[in-house]
């Protein structure tokens, strides 16, 4: 504390030291400069010129391996236009993003994988809507059912990025040779064949619900996509929108269907343990059971490719990949349960505007699905850029136009509900809770 | 005197060595030999967790996973490998912890020093000069202990990046920093934060200290800056160092300021707020947790060791009636 | 593998720039307060003379220069405090009565819905359990280590072990709980209380999923963490104890335990309140370690970790708040009894 007894002494070096920071400080000038802007590789970036060393700040949930992807996938556009990216990805997104735009710190783009969060801050009046170019674009080029899921009270505010598709079983193709199973279509032989595996001593199913702070979520994917299958998508719409009460009766039903696997001890947990154990073990470790024997089956999202172990193939004849979880009323279609994210804007910068156009174009999807692990329902991706089998499954199905896709509907309702009780509730109801109790208690967090 | 809050006696007085105090006569009617072995097997309990982190830290990534941190002792098999990974790692999927210790430097230092200088003032103030209503605005910052720091952190965000107006009349221009800079907000976000129980503590110990020695000096002509400086401050140094060990834990563990102020970045963000993310991302990956969980317990653990003396004879002295 | 040190230079000048500024803060401030009373001392000396030799009234005294001393002393706390503080409680309260997006006034609604949603019932429940529990274990554990520990040999050794998960975040303390906690079901266990349990013949069992077991069990950590705490406290506390009281009592005959309750309770009693007060508002604001370790599930979620929820991540920050305003509510008895002392004090 010699500082305090010396106040004189101390503030004129101080303010000495100070003045001679602060001059070398000024001297360092940022100026960078596009130099490839007129080479051929950049014509394609034509349209977006005249922003250069302006910064556009992009903010995500996306992060480490798939982060570096992400940034070298806009490389090209950065060098040729001159635009800064300053990309930032966190675990905390969805609880950092709204302190941030309450905050008045907002980024400039971020992308955001629940709709109902767009529609949040639509309400709220902080996006921005789309400009003209960046419309024209993603009305060209996305398909008008994931715009819809973009569009709040009829302005488009979300441009529709990365996909992925949910409704998919991993299984390990080696494992099925060798025993002689088959890969069922229908529920009823997903069922017989559970039992059959059941029967020669292994638990036919693996899962998992823990992630952190989203813990449950994976047991939600599981509800969506068995009630798409026996209410149908008319039903499905109603229920996220809540039209019927989340405790419809065709609600109870699917989720008690669900539990003939999800809560039946002779079926899971492989690798793990009893059904309780699914509450506890990571959903970026439940499948991995699959490839080493311990489980037969583990349904989850395409994206669940890159948790395995490296040195897995995953391919229709490898060690591990995913059939389409199967219809159960052939009636109602075959349906497909997705997600994925949506591009908005807090500001309408010229600069910010064009990288949004960007994203939205030909040029990104396919620069983007050439570094592999990533797939959208852009129509201009070139399904030959797509390198990894599941991927180019994944596209197949997104743009097949006999199915009919939904979105996560835990993305959709509001937050409250889809991040909270709804995600809360399954973990009880894994843990021994019933059906109609948890489900009540769900309907009756439903903010009014 | 009957006081429930502190007096200065203990901070001064010899500790130990007195061969029969209070507690000395209760144990003696326990072995005393049973009294030790009693005590060094709790703290030996005690550091049982820490140390299953540790040994697990040092142990390959399958055997983390596989079997317990036990077992290495009977079958060992030790790496440095989780450290090198996190440490080094230049991938942006492991570590590179080195940049964010750096960070978690820059942002600790000086958000030890502004609130314990501010508070000081302050507990002097309000022990010691004579203004109206000085009692209840003691009361009312040591009740602000309670405002959660979360609900806070927006309204502080967006003084920084809106600053202040008043009826269209701008009376703080926003701040707009950017990289580095954002350190700033940092530090004034943890010197809010830890004003309060900083001025209890110290008014704790100030308020004690012998009033004859103030009204000599006030009888000399000594103004209040000067006697804050040349008596007060001298004699509590040690309670400064104390706060100061506070503080610095405080700060150098804390997740959730730095996340909001600093950014995610690899610019600003901390040691906690990467390791956070690497629990987030890499789920159950035990291998890296343990050994980023160890290096950032690492730093604090070593100032609190060296300091201990410090910290232990400051809040004594703040808190104890002699 | 390799790390460049030159892209650490911005950082480390911010630093220095922070430190400077430091010094150029309090220096400044200190500075100020020794100029400025200088001359307003020379100007009233000028005053006096001029009154004195005008034969006009004397100008008030002392006073208001105390009052200005104050101001300049409190002045960047109360600024500080206003700004970090203040301005987010009032907020606070104020979003309190609007509905989740704050546009429109709900009156009580939000605390309506605090005491009639089962769910939000039993956070404040819990929240009771901890506000109980906590500081009441680990200042009666930290008393018994510190009269335990007295004067043992490897005091010290002792004594910083047990200080040592202060030192540890909350955070990492939850991470190093939860490997204790873990839980498989097949193969081997890597969690120590399920090995301890499956060596003693008993089921490996998923700690963390059965209330009201696990809040006792998250408490476990809280009390591991602040138990140190308590018993550096005190123990310093015994050791101040002055010898010639304890050596009076002794003569008169007086047995060990009442020693404890008559000598011992009475001298530290100011070291326990200190202790006590410090750990209930550390346990009211009890936030990571929930968190970390069930994220609120199971029946484990506290005000704290539902306020972050409600406000943050449901959008809901009217019910976010009149949790946070709850809180406010929950410490006023702490802050009564700090009311009396000061007054206490005073008399005194």
């Amino acid at each position: 504390m010699a500082v305090f007894t010396r106040p004189r002494q101390a503030f004129v070096i101080a303010g000495a030291l100070g003045l001679a920071l602060s001059a070398t400080a000024c001297g360092t000038g940022d100026d960078k400069k596009s130099d490839k802007a007129g080479s051929a590789e950049c014509a394609a970036y034509e349209k977006y010129q005249g922003n250069d060393g302006k910064k556009v700040s992009i903010y995500a949930s996306i992060r480490d391996a798939e982060a570096d992807l992400l940034e070298r996938s806009w490389s090209q556009f950065t060098d040729c236009t001159g635009i800064e990216i300053a990309y930032e990805g966190s675990g905390e997104f969805e609880a950092q993003l709204p302190v941030r735009v309450d905050g008045g710190n907002a980024p400039d783009i971020a992308f955001v994988p629940q709709p109902g969060l767009v529609k949040r801050f639509a309400d709220a009046g902080k996006l921005k809507s789309l400009g003209a170019d960046t419309k024209a674009m993603a009305e060209q080029n996305m398909p008008a059912d994931w715009l819809k899921y973009g569009t709040v009270n009829g302005t488009l505010y979300g441009v529709p990025l990365g996909a992925n598709v949910k409704s998919f079983v991993w299984y390990s193709p080696k494992t099925f040779k060798e025993k002689g199973w088959e890969v069922p279509t229908s529920w009823d032989q997903l069922i017989a064949l559970s039992d059959k595996i059941a029967a020669s001593g292994m638990k036919p199913w693996c899962a998992g619900v823990e992630s952190g702070d989203a813990t449950g979520w994976p047991a939600t994917d599981w509800i969506e996509d068995v009630l798409l299958r026996t209410a149908g998508a008319e039903v499905y719409d109603q229920w996220t929108t809540h039209a019927i009460p989340f405790n419809d009766p065709r609600v109870v039903e699917a989720v008690d269907r669900a539990g003939t696997i999800l809560k039946n001890e002779k079926y899971v947990n492989g690798g793990f343990g009893g059904v309780k154990s699914i509450t506890t073990t990571a959903f970026q470790e439940a499948g991995l059971p699959v490839v080493n024997g311990k489980c037969a089956m583990h349904r989850q999202a395409s994206f669940y490719a890159n948790q395995f172990p490296e040195g897995t193939k995953v391919a229709e004849d490898g060690d591990a990949f995913a059939f389409y979880f199967p219809a159960i009323d052939a009636a109602k279609g075959k349906p497909v349960l997705g997600a994925g994210e949506f591009v908005v804007a807090y500001a309408d910068r010229p600069e910010v505007q064009a990288v949004q156009t960007y994203l939205a174009s030909a040029e990104y999807v396919n620069s983007r699905a050439k570094l592999g692990n990533w797939v959208t329902a852009n129509n201009k991706l070139d399904i030959a850029n797509v390198a990894s089998p599941i991927d180019k499954l994944s596209v197949q199905i997104l743009q097949d136009k006999s199915g009919t896709f939904r979105f996560d509907g835990s993305d959709l309702m509001p937050a409250a509900v889809g991040a909270g009780t709804f995600w809360k509730g399954m973990v009880d109801w894994i843990n021994g809770k019933d059906t109609a109790t948890v489900l009540q208690g769900i309907e009756s967090s439903w903010p009014k | 005197m009957t006081t429930a809050t502190p007096t200065v006696a203990a901070g001064t007085q010899k500790t130990g060595g007195t061969p029969s105090t209070a507690a000395g006569r209760v144990r003696k009617r326990l072995n005393s030999r049973t009294a030790t072995l009693v005590s060094i097997v709790i703290a030996v309990v005690w550091t049982i967790p820490t140390f299953g982190l540790f040994v697990s830290s040092l142990r390959p990534e399958d055997e983390i996973k596989t079997t317990g941190w036990w077992t290495a002792f009977t079958n060992p098999q030790f790496t440095l490998e989780n450290y090198q990974q996190v440490l080094f790692g230049q991938s942006s999927s492991s570590g590179q912890l080195a940049g964010y210790f750096i960070n978690s430097l820059a942002i600790t230092i000086p958000s030890v020093l502004f609130p314990i200088a501010f508070a000081c003032l302050a507990a002097y103030a309000l022990a010691w000069i004579n203004f109206r209503g000085r009692d209840w605005l003691y009361i009312a910052i040591f009740a602000l202990q309670i405002v959660p720091l979360q609900m806070a952190l927006v309204p502080l965000l967006r003084f920084f990046s809106t600053g202040v107006s008043v009826g269209g009349i701008t009376l703080m221009p926003a701040w707009d920093l950017v990289d580095e800079q954002k350190f700033a907000q940092v530090w004034f976000a943890h010197t809010c934060f830890a004003l309060p129980f900083a001025v209890f503590l110290l008014h704790n110990f100030i308020s004690q200290l012998p009033g004859d020695l103030m009204e000599a000096a006030r009888v000399d002509g000594a103004t209040h800056p000067k006697i804050f400086r040349t008596i007060v401050l001298p004699l509590i140094t040690p309670a400064l160092a104390a706060i100061g060990i506070f503080q610095f834990l405080w700060v150098w563990n804390d997740l959730l300021v730095a996340l909001i102020f600093a950014g995610g970045s690899d610019e600003t963000a901390p040691l906690t707020v990467r390791l956070a993310e690497m629990a987030g991302t890499r789920g159950n990956e035990w291998q890296r947790l343990t050994a980023g969980a160890f290096v950032s317990i690492v730093v604090p653990l070593i100032v609190f060791l060296s300091l201990q003396r410090f910290f232990v004879r400051g809040l004594l002295a703040g808190s104890v009636k002699g | 593998m390799e790390f460049d040190f030159a892209d650490q230079q911005p950082k480390l000048l911010m630093l220095m720039y922070g430190l400077i500024a430091f010094v150029v803060v309090v220096g400044g401030l200190l500075l100020l307060l020794d100029v400025v009373p200088a001359q307003f001392a020379r100007r009233r000396e000028a005053q006096l003379v001029a009154a004195s030799v005008g034969g006009g009234p004397l100008p008030r005294r002392r006073k208001q220069r105390e009052g200005l001393f104050a101001f300049f002393f409190l002045l960047p706390t109360l600024l500080l405090l206003t700004i970090g503080l203040v301005v987010p409680a009032i907020r606070t309260v104020l979003l309190s009565l609007m509905d989740g997006s704050s546009t429109n006034w709900v009156g009580l609604r939000n605390y309506g819905w605090m005491f009639s949603e089962d769910s939000i019932v039993r956070v404040l429940i819990n929240t009771l359990i901890w506000v109980l529990l906590v500081p009441l274990v680990a200042t009666t554990f930290g008393l018994i280590y510190a009269v335990l520990v007295d004067k043992v040999r490897f005091e010290a050794v002792a004594k910083s072990l047990v200080f040592l998960p202060m030192a540890i975040s909350f955070v990492g303390a939850s991470i190093i709980w939860k490997f204790v906690y873990a839980f498989r079901g097949v193969g081997d266990q890597i969690g120590l209380l399920n090995q301890i349990v499956v060596s003693l013949g008993g089921e490996p069992k998923q700690w963390l999923l059965n209330s009201p077991l696990n809040t006792l069990l998250l408490i476990v950590i809280m009390v591991w963490i602040q138990a140190g705490f308590a018993m550096v406290i005190l123990s310093a506390a015994i050791k101040a104890i002055p010898g010639d009281i304890v050596e009076a009592a002794r003569l008169d005959g007086v047995s060990p335990w009442q020693m404890f309750w008559r000598i011992t309770m009475p001298s530290i009693r100011p070291a326990l309140i200190v202790v006590v007060v410090t750990i209930s508002i550390a346990t009211l604001k009890v936030f990571d370690i929930v968190r970390t370790a069930t994220n609120g599930n199971y029946d484990t979620s506290v005000i704290a970790t539902d306020m972050y929820n409600q406000a943050f991540r449901y959008g809901q920050s009217g019910r976010g708040s009149a949790l946070a305003v709850f809180l406010f509510i929950l410490v006023i008895p702490i802050v009564i009894y700090q009311v009396r002392n000061l007054r206490q004090q005073r008399e005194g």
